[in-house]
């Protein structure tokens, strides 16, 4: 068992590019679903078509990287608009059907043969990083402490990573200290009470679902240029119920709990997978298991943990008991 | 002095509705509220179909009527919670029909609702706020300046507090809104509706599952709002309640208004009796019905005799 190669990986997955980029999608999801109650199914469309309207323009159609940027955010708000004007009028459910549905829509959409000259189809997308890359102020060679380190093209990207999250951190915290996010939390409590007293709940629903895009699509340039590729199947379901899973690990509607939760998520994931691998090729393990079926099983056990975690800390880790229990009543 | 106003408002409201025909649909000297001919199905079955109805400035209307009259429906109808298939209703002399929830809010017809739907994971006092209108902050990009909206911000605040402390909530002030009773909860929807600042209070069964200790202090707070120069219309089952507080009672039964008058003596009305009980249940039998039975029971017991011979 080489316990310092497992510390090391689960330390790095802690600020890693995955936990960047949950992150960004969980803090959308936080608003949508944390303060406005708005149940978006779809977040990994909204990272999909961020970052495949930034990766067409700059590697199919020979645009500029900023170009590509604009056109990912533009495609998010038109998406959000989609989905929201035909469902926010109706009751929650219909936009969680509308969103998962969607979702799946982009991405088959994505992957499919007839748009394969556009999209490349199940492969993706590549070479669109360039110019992202020259902007780096790193030069080469490795950066951290000791052997919790990266290169310059991944500090680059974390760089970037963490100053988006900072950001939306700091968006967040200033919009639902506002009476405009008293308004969100208000129509997640109950809509019609919020419409009794003259807000235009319609309107605020579409902000929430609008600026949890905009959030999340963040998280889709961040995966697309850090792995300098896109692939269809990034943007899956599961992409989706990972970032729930970490906006309730981190508790509902807090500020930094999407950020933890992914943190938390990503480093339990690490831990548990490398320390399996590790224990298997060791042969401290059962023949039951190999390192083909390990992948699985670290998924059980990270499930088995959050499903303790929700038993024992409902409200997950930054909540408040008291509203939980205000549930119960 | 306060107990001269309260006279002087009460007997304004009493002398307007003086000398009135106590007809569905008669006109009033001011009326607040103005409703022609509106009408709700759903498939086949009219569950509003209200000629006309007029509600007076300044006055305590109550609504009633047997259960399923369409009395909720009828006031969503006027709040813009439910949509009418037909008819027109103007608040203020504007119309108000297919104008959505929030806009008749905020042009002074608020309502509350029968099931209390105070937001439970806000405090007290954030609901109270959340009635305040023209709000700066809330408008997105304002509200990411709290140097915005600071300022309206505590004049909300102190408002509020003023409302708390009137309807004796204010000790609540940091409680989340779940953690009330059912009784709180209805002072908190009242008092977050006047946060709104409005002309008409539309009152959904105000004492709907309220401990009778509270329903003396809620019924006091329901005539201060007259008082204080507003237009309140609620809808009630409780008799007592109509008797003691309202000016003016307004009878639906099967979607229709169908009749109007006075709180002592709308329920010897003899089309109120038989909304609530049902046509002749009590009226004595003439002769001829007498003589009828009478034949009816004889003839069965001759039929009865054949059968044995």
């Amino acid at each position: 068992m080489d316990w310092n190669t497992i510390l090391i990986t689960t330390v790095k997955a802690s600020i890693g590019l995955e936990t960047v980029v949950y992150a960004l999608a969980a803090i959308g999801i936080n608003i949508q679903f944390g303060y406005a109650g708005l149940l978006n199914f779809g977040q990994a469309a909204f990272l999909g078509v961020a970052a495949y309207g930034m990766a067409v323009t700059v590697a199919t159609f020979q645009l500029p990287f900023w170009l590509g940027i604009l056109i990912g955010l533009a495609a998010t708000i038109v998406l959000a608009f989609l989905l929201g004007i035909p469902t926010l009028r109706l009751r929650a459910d219909y936009l969680a059907i509308v969103t998962i549905a969607a979702a799946e829509i982009v991405r088959l959409v994505f992957r499919s043969v007839k748009f394969s000259s556009v999209f490349g189809g199940s492969d993706g997308r590549q070479n669109f990083s360039g110019d992202f890359f020259a902007m780096n102020p790193y030069s080469p060679g490795t950066y951290g402490i000791g052997p919790i380190s990266f290169n310059e093209r991944v500090t680059w990207v974390l760089t970037v990573g963490w100053v988006l999250i900072a950001i939306a951190c700091g968006l967040v915290y200033l919009l639902m200290k506002s009476p405009w996010g008293r308004v969100l939390k208000a129509i997640r409590e109950d809509e019609d009470a919020v419409r009794s007293l003259g807000k235009n709940v319609f309107s605020y629903k579409m902000q929430a679902l609008v600026l949890g895009g905009v959030v999340g699509c963040l998280g889709g340039f961040l995966f697309a240029l850090g792995q300098a590729s896109v692939q269809p199947d990034l943007f899956s379901t599961e992409f989706t119920f990972y970032a729930y899973t970490i906006v309730i690990l981190g508790g509902a509607a807090r500020v930094f709990s999407p950020v933890v939760g992914a943190a938390i998520f990503w480093v339990l994931l690490v831990f548990v997978g490398n320390t399996l691998s590790e224990a298997v090729s060791a042969g401290m393990l059962p023949s039951l298991f190999t390192v083909n079926n390990i992948g699985a099983v670290r998924f059980m056990l990270v499930g088995l943990g959050l499903m303790l975690l929700l038993i024992f800390r409902p409200q997950g880790i930054f909540g408040d008991k008291r509203e939980i229990a205000l549930d119960a009543r | 002095m306060h107990a001269e106003t309260t006279q002087s408002r009460k007997a304004a409201a009493l002398a307007a509705f003086a000398g009135l025909d106590h007809e569905p649909g008669v006109a009033k000297p001011d009326p607040i509220l103005v409703v022609d001919k509106v009408v709700r199905r759903f498939g086949g079955l009219t569950a509003v179909n209200v000629d006309h109805v007029e509600i007076q400035r300044g006055s305590i209307t109550a609504l009633i009527g047997p259960n399923g009259a369409g009395k909720t429906t009828f006031f969503n109808q006027l709040t813009g919670f439910d949509s009418a298939d037909e008819g027109s209703w103007a608040f203020n002399g504007k119309q108000l029909k297919g104008v959505p929830a929030h806009r008749v809010a905020r042009a002074g017809m608020v309502r509350t609702f029968q099931l209390t739907k105070a937001l439970s994971k806000l405090t007290v006092m954030e609901n109270m706020r959340l009635g305040a209108q023209n709000q700066r902050g809330e408008n997105f990009f304002r509200a990411l300046i709290p140097g915005s909206w600071r300022g309206q911000e505590d004049e909300i605040t102190e408002r509020a507090e003023e409302l708390l402390e009137r309807f004796k909530l204010a000790a609540k002030r940091d409680d989340f809104a779940g953690s009330l009773s059912g009784g709180q909860r209805k002072l908190l929807e009242m008092a977050r509706a006047l946060m709104v600042g409005p002309e008409l209070v539309m009152l959904d069964e105000p004492m709907a599952g309220v401990n009778p200790a509270l329903t003396q202090s809620l019924l006091g707070h329901v005539k201060d709002l007259r008082e204080e120069g507003m237009t309140v219309l609620f809808v009630e089952h409780d008799m007592d309640m109509v008797r003691d507080i309202s000016d003016w009672v307004v009878v639906m039964a099967q979607g229709a208004v169908i009749a109007e008058g006075p709180p002592d003596t709308i329920m010897s009305d003899a089309r109120v009796v038989d909304a609530y009980l049902g046509a002749h249940h009590d009226a004595p039998m003439s002769a001829e019905e007498f003589e009828e039975q009478l034949q009816e029971a004889e003839a069965e017991l001759e039929a009865g005799i054949e059968e044995k011979a």
